[in-house]
């Protein structure tokens, strides 16, 4: 689904941590990320919106958060258990 | 052709092909053919005029690796092409260059076996990976039984044992050895559990036989009690799990002799996040045999259960043909078929 170029990593933590099928989760994260299901592969706008919410983007950009940082916002944007975002959260409290 | 070569073939062949694969899956697993619909879909697929075919926009799915970064770093027997890069580099650019959905590190020689007297190295390389990445990473290797017979193993060897007749010495031997190897893949993954792992793959499960195939799901099933929120992934090794024991059980079904639709509800059963099926290429039929047989597992296995289901296509399953550079017709071809027609979750 193109990864962290557009969503691919958000619908696989879906399928990982939640056992939900293709069309399910892609649904869920749409409807988490507030577009159409086509949206999901679309560049233009997936590339925009990560920057926006702080969830990596496959170009670097300086400053802007990436690893463990934005699987923190990842975690809280799908509201699930990420177990690396967990350890680190114990870490820094 | 499933050995690669490239041939010509007439509409009718290919027709032909698909039809006599789907009645060989049927009637093995025991399962539906593809329907007529599914079968034009699949030769329309196949006589696409472009080299490299590729799914409808609004159909991608996601693909899950077993250590495909591997293959930036490793040599020709790992599918790699040998670049001097450490582990950590790999997985970066896997993420970030090639924009893979997951990621993944595993031991070079991708057993369990060996990473059990080294697990502190490998805890200390995925928690430093995991900080540096977005995109789900996985820890994969296969549950490899074979690794605990002798020579490499501390059990006598069932395959020197059965040409024996020594039937009962070799089913004690492989429970013996099933029952260490579930030991190791659960302390392997409580370890990694430990310090944040965000998923286990047991890849190519059954590999040495049921009695592989038992360890595995034996320890998921054992992990998901340990570790409740680790996600696991587990991969089959073929389209039937072979009988090398044949006499061993899970929640009381038999596992020789599953085909993909019972072994991923098995799996599901067992508490896995993820079942990946594979189906073996026959090297000396077409490319459209090959997939039109793999569809025909894969459909009925995404129906039987509620967890995703992701198709093995590397070389030399999934209806790829054997060899170490497939050809892009093939692999496209195939995986837009198990996508499409197939409702794979995921490759």
């Amino acid at each position: 689904m193109g990864g962290i170029r557009t969503s691919g990593d958000l619908v696989a933590w879906m399928q990982l941590i939640k056992k939900m099928k293709l069309a399910e989760a892609k649904k869920y994260v749409a409807r988490k990320l507030g577009i159409d299901l086509l949206d999901l592969t679309n560049e233009e706008v997936m590339r925009q919106l990560r920057q926006d919410l702080g969830i990596g983007t496959t170009t670097s950009v300086a400053g802007s958060p990436k690893g463990i940082r934005a699987k923190l916002k990842v975690a809280e944007l799908l509201d699930v258990p990420i177990n690396s975002v967990e350890l680190f959260k114990s870490q820094i409290q | 052709m499933g050995d690669g070569e490239l041939v010509s073939m007439s509409a009718e062949e290919i027709k032909e092909d698909i039809v006599a694969a789907t009645q060989e899956a049927a009637q093995r697993a025991e399962i539906p053919e593809l329907t007529a619909d599914e079968i034009e879909q699949l030769f329309d697929i196949m006589a696409e005029p472009s080299r490299a075919v590729s799914v409808a926009s609004g159909q991608e799915v996601i693909v899950t690796d077993d250590g495909c970064s591997m293959s930036f770093y490793s040599g020709q027997d790992g599918g790699g092409v040998g670049i001097p890069m450490s582990r950590l580099q790999a997985v970066l650019t896997y993420e970030r260059a090639c924009a893979a959905d997951t990621t993944s590190m595993g031991h070079s020689d991708y057993s369990f076996k060996p990473v059990k007297p080294i697990i502190n190295f490998e805890m200390n390389e995925y928690y430093t990976t995991s900080m540096m990445t977005t995109a789900p990473f996985l820890y994969g290797a296969q549950p490899n039984m074979g690794l605990y017979f002798q020579p490499d193993g501390p059990h006598p060897n069932p395959a020197d044992l059965l040409p024996r007749g020594k039937i009962k010495e070799a089913q004690e031997v492989q429970e013996a050895a099933a029952e260490q190897l579930r030991q190791d893949l659960v302390f392997v993954g409580k370890k990694l559990n430990g310090i944040g792992c965000e998923g286990l793959n047991f890849d190519t499960a059954g590999s040495a036989g049921d009695a592989d195939y038992w360890a595995a799901l034996q320890a998921v099933s054992d992990l998901r009690q340990a570790a409740p929120n680790l996600p696991i992934i587990m991969g089959g090794s073929g389209e039937f799990v072979l009988g090398m024991h044949a006499e061993v059980t899970f929640n009381d079904k038999q596992l020789a002799g599953m085909y993909p639709h019972e072994q991923a509800k098995i799996a599901e059963a067992a508490g896995a996040s993820i079942y990946g099926v594979a189906v073996g290429t026959n090297t000396n039929e077409s490319l459209a045999w090959n997939i039109a047989r793999t569809l025909t597992f894969i459909k009925e296995a995404v129906a039987a259960v509620d967890i995703p289901v992701h198709a093995n296509v590397g070389m030399g399953v999934g209806g790829v043909p054997m060899m170490e550079a497939p050809p892009i017709d093939s692999v496209t071809r195939a995986s837009k078929s198990l996508v499409q027609i197939g409702k794979a979750d995921g490759l």
